[in-house]
């Protein structure tokens, strides 16, 4: 017992998310971290309007369908990464040598590349044969580049499955493909939840860089208040806080999501 | 020949360079119960895992009736439609009630309209004693309660074999008894059964034969009177010693 105890506290791990709440020792408290965060934020993006309206009213008006937009391109990108992680995480499972390594390749590749330059790339580079619209290229560098991460969590959701599920699906007369659809990805889906979630924060935070391919989103809009107006330090901060009130709202539905898994769920 | 239910053919297993299964011989007749005992590591869950191909077979043959399941163009799914397996660890779908359990392969392997099988998965909970929990999550039910659950999900594909992997292993003592009794109840009514267990209670009430493997091999093999209590093989007694 010992030994086994010994070789799983070597092997801890640190993993360090992009999207859920960090652990808070004052966690519980009124004044917990995220409570004066979140409520810091949302406090200012009130409160700088009415002491202020001059500038901070102003670009209140200005940015509301940048978010907009953010929101769509973050929405559709994460719905179309999904589709291309569920694929490329069964085929990162798969016994086909030729599916599996196509998968792999692309994972690699991928997260091998910064995203600023897969959008670039897309956008500027392919733009020369295939004239791409601006939302459409970046939603498509953003659905290419989450799909890769995406791939890895549904690979990593369906290993985390016990084999004897597998094998009881097997020796129940299922097919493989009907005892992933039936039996492994429904139970997969319960833990990749949270880790999806995560995700979807970091996407929509790094969906501000289409904004240097002027898709108009809530970084874009901003800017384009500041250079008419020359209110540079009003507009980036609310355009900071506007992004911080909506962020730390996921994460603390992610957060939530965890504990309620951590509990047993049901 | 032809009245063999299960008829193992001289199978080896081996992973890399291990010999799990040296050239092992057995058939199990219809209605049959036989018990397959011997020291952990002796090879015998893998043997049974060669029987619905949860593991390949390297060298010899094995027949369910006129199926050679080892045919490696056979279609084993068919196979395994008849075949009942029950795990060490139940396995069963974390995700689905009890019901639910028992009622999915029976709907999706067979296509099976979703009222019989929902029926027969009531009457089958009722036969194993868990009536009241259609509705309970597998994580809601105890050991006992859970293997009684996988042995109805098997017997929901009517199968004509079952092969039970150490059903008692990972059960609280005083749970043993109720997953027993539900395998004692099968075997009187005439279900074909190969069962690696050391339940030498259950061995005496209603195995026709016991078989004792070690390292793999079939050491002997002959009724729970002859191999408990008047051993052939020295391998054998000292095993039986000290387990008893």
């Amino acid at each position: 017992m010992a030994s086994v105890n010994e070789s799983e506290s070597r092997s801890t791990q640190i993993t360090v998310s992009d999207g859920a709440l960090i652990p808070d020792r004052g966690e519980g408290s009124i004044f917990s971290a995220w409570n004066i965060a979140f409520f810091g934020a949302l406090g200012l993006v009130i409160l700088l309007p009415v002491i202020s309206p001059e500038p901070y009213l102003e670009v209140i008006r200005f940015v509301p369908d940048g978010i907009l937009k953010t929101f769509q391109v973050t929405v559709i990108s994460i719905i179309f990464a999904l589709v291309i992680g569920l694929v490329t995480g069964l085929g990162r499972i798969s016994r086909n040598v030729f599916v599996n390594r196509l998968a792999t390749v692309y994972v690699e590749v991928i997260r091998g590349i910064p995203l600023l330059v897969q959008l670039f790339y897309i956008y500027f580079a392919l733009g020369r044969f295939l004239s791409l619209d601006r939302l459409v290229a970046a939603i498509t560098a953003m659905s290419i580049c989450y799909g890769a991460y995406m791939g890895e969590i549904f690979r990593a959701g369906i290993q985390s499955i016990p084999k004897g599920q597998m094998e009881a699906a097997l020796a129940l007369g299922m097919s493989r493909r009907q005892a992933l659809r039936l039996v492994i990805l429904p139970q997969t889906m319960r833990t990749i939840l949270p880790p999806i979630g995560n995700e979807f924060i970091a996407l929509l935070k790094d969906s501000s860089l289409v904004s240097i391919v002027a898709v108009s989103d809530l970084l874009r809009r901003g800017r384009e208040y500041a250079s008419t107006t020359f209110f540079y330090f009003e507009s980036y901060t609310m355009v900071a806080l506007i992004y911080l009130v909506i962020t730390l709202f996921f994460s603390k539905i992610v957060g939530i999501m965890e504990e309620r898994l951590e509990t047993g769920g049901r | 020949m032809a009245d063999s239910r299960i008829r193992i053919e001289n199978v080896t297993k081996r992973f890399g360079t291990v010999q799990a299964v040296r050239n092992a011989s057995l058939t199990v007749a219809p209605g049959e119960v036989v018990l397959v005992i011997g020291p952990s590591g002796s090879g015998k869950s893998t043997l049974l895992r060669c029987v619905n191909r949860l593991e390949t077979a390297t060298e010899g043959d094995i027949w369910i009736d006129n199926d050679r399941v080892t045919d490696p163009r056979g279609n084993i799914r068919m196979i395994r439609e008849e075949v009942g397996m029950v795990f060490q660890n139940f396995n069963l779908f974390p995700h689905l009630t009890a019901l639910d359990n028992i009622a999915l392969a029976p709907r999706k392997v067979k296509g099976e309209p979703k009222q019989t099988t929902y029926e027969r998965a009531r009457t089958l909970l009722a036969r194993v004693g868990l009536a009241d929990k259609e509705d309970a999550y597998p994580s809601q039910l105890s050991g006992g309660q859970q293997q009684r659950v996988a042995i109805a999900r098997a017997l929901a594909m009517e199968p004509k074999v079952m092969l039970f992997d150490e059903p008692t292993s990972a059960l609280d003592p005083e749970m043993i008894k109720e997953v027993l009794d539900v395998m004692l109840q099968l075997a009187q009514d005439g279900m074909t059964m190969l069962v690696v267990s050391h339940e030498m209670g259950f061995a005496r009430a209603a195995a026709d034969k016991v078989v004792f493997m070690d390292n793999g091999e079939v050491i002997e093999s002959g009724t729970p009177e002859q191999v408990f209590d008047s051993p052939k093989e020295e391998r054998t007694r000292k095993f039986l010693d000290h387990i008893l």
